[in-house]
């Protein structure tokens, strides 16, 4: 046994007399101590990337704070133009489907196949469920006329039909596009972000049937759980923000 | 290959989270949900978006310390996640403090 392989053999195989004893799981990388050590890594890297993402999303939510406080009134009544309902069930359905992932990385911790895929599967269809009444919303703006870019009328927020909605001077009425353009920058960055999970699920439901996660190698799993978590996390501040906290100011 | 290495790495044993935490904590999400929809209906004036945001807090609170596992992880993944936060409210602590003093001294 060379000094090499001595250095990148797990400790407990150092009297085994074989020279590179493969004692350890095929998923353990050489150049980690032992699994602990692997996990810990993988899950440090993983909050990295998330970091990252929190000051992508961060960005979208200062432009929010600051365009909100210097036109209040647009951004009040853009916000109450949505529909509290759809946005109450969508934000219960995305907590349903972080309950699921991760119920989908304890069944991989337990190594039970049919369990996992099973919740696997049920994150999808959440996640379905999550971006069809997104797409219900989107469409109802767009029939409304509220889409920046595409087709917008202040006519609503002029001469609201609401009889209990202020009517805006004409230049403040102009600044709610402002509001729709973060709307719907946030909201879609958020769907594409579950987009991207949505497909990456797809592609762990196959792996996991060939069952790559339920022998040991579960960080695949743990570290998708991480990213999905965080998706739902991003929604839980979105939906106070756009949807909640104008309704009486 | 000390003993001291050894030690150190069964500190980051993971810890398998059960499913009634991950029940309890649904639960306790739904029930937050429903509380801050509630409220919105209240005119509390200011408090409507303090509450909400504060809300907004406990709820990812509860998501990154279960369902993330962080209360269970090693202090390199705690430092790392309040390292993220940490620097986050401080880009929007400067942004802020630009903004909010742009027009000093112009009336």
């Amino acid at each position: 046994m060379d000094s090499t392989s001595i250095a990148t053999t797990p400790h407990e195989l150092e009297s085994s007399g074989l020279p590179h004893a493969h004692d350890h799981p095929a998923f353990m990388r050489h150049h980690f101590e032992d699994i602990g050590q692997q996990r810990e890594a993988a899950s440090f890297g993983m909050w990295v990337f998330l970091l990252t993402e929190i000051m992508f999303f961060g960005g979208l939510f200062c432009a929010y704070l600051i365009l909100r406080n210097w036109y209040h009134p647009a951004f009040v009544a853009g916000s109450n133009t949505l529909n509290i309902a759809l946005g109450t069930t969508n934000t219960a359905v995305l907590i349903g489907s972080s309950f699921t992932m991760a119920m989908a990385v304890y069944s991989a911790e337990m190594r039970r196949k049919g369990q996992l895929i099973l919740f696997l599967t049920l994150t999808i269809l959440l996640g379905f469920v999550f971006i069809g009444i997104k797409g219900v919303e989107w469409t109802t703006e767009y029939q409304e006329q509220h889409v920046p870019g595409i087709n917008f009328s202040i006519q609503e927020f002029v001469h609201p039909t609401n009889p209990k909605a202020i009517p805006l001077a004409p230049d403040m009425a102009e600044k709610t596009q402002l509001y729709f353009f973060l709307y719907f920058a946030m909201t879609g960055m958020h769907a594409l972000h579950m987009i991207i999970g949505i497909s990456l699920l797809f592609f762990m439901v196959w792996r996991a049937s060939r069952g790559a996660y339920t022998a040991g190698h579960v960080i695949p799993v743990e570290n998708f759980g991480l990213y999905w978590h965080f998706v739902d996390i991003v929604w839980i501040f979105l939906f106070p923000l756009l949807y909640l906290i104008s309704r009486y100011r | 290959m000390t003993e001291k290495n050894i030690s150190t790495h069964q500190d980051a044993e993971v810890h398998v989270v059960k499913p009634p935490v991950y029940f309890a904590i649904f639960f306790a999400l739904l029930v937050l949900t429903a509380l801050t929809t509630g409220i919105s209906f209240i005119d509390l004036g200011v408090f409507n978006a303090v509450i909400a945001l504060a809300i907004a807090c406990l709820k990812a609170s509860l998501v990154v310390l279960f369902f993330m596992h962080i209360h269970y992880s090693s202090r390199l993944l705690k430092l790392t996640v309040a390292a993220g936060l940490f620097t986050f409210m401080l880009l929007i602590s400067l942004t802020m403090t630009d903004y909010i003093s742009r027009a000093w001294g112009m009336f």
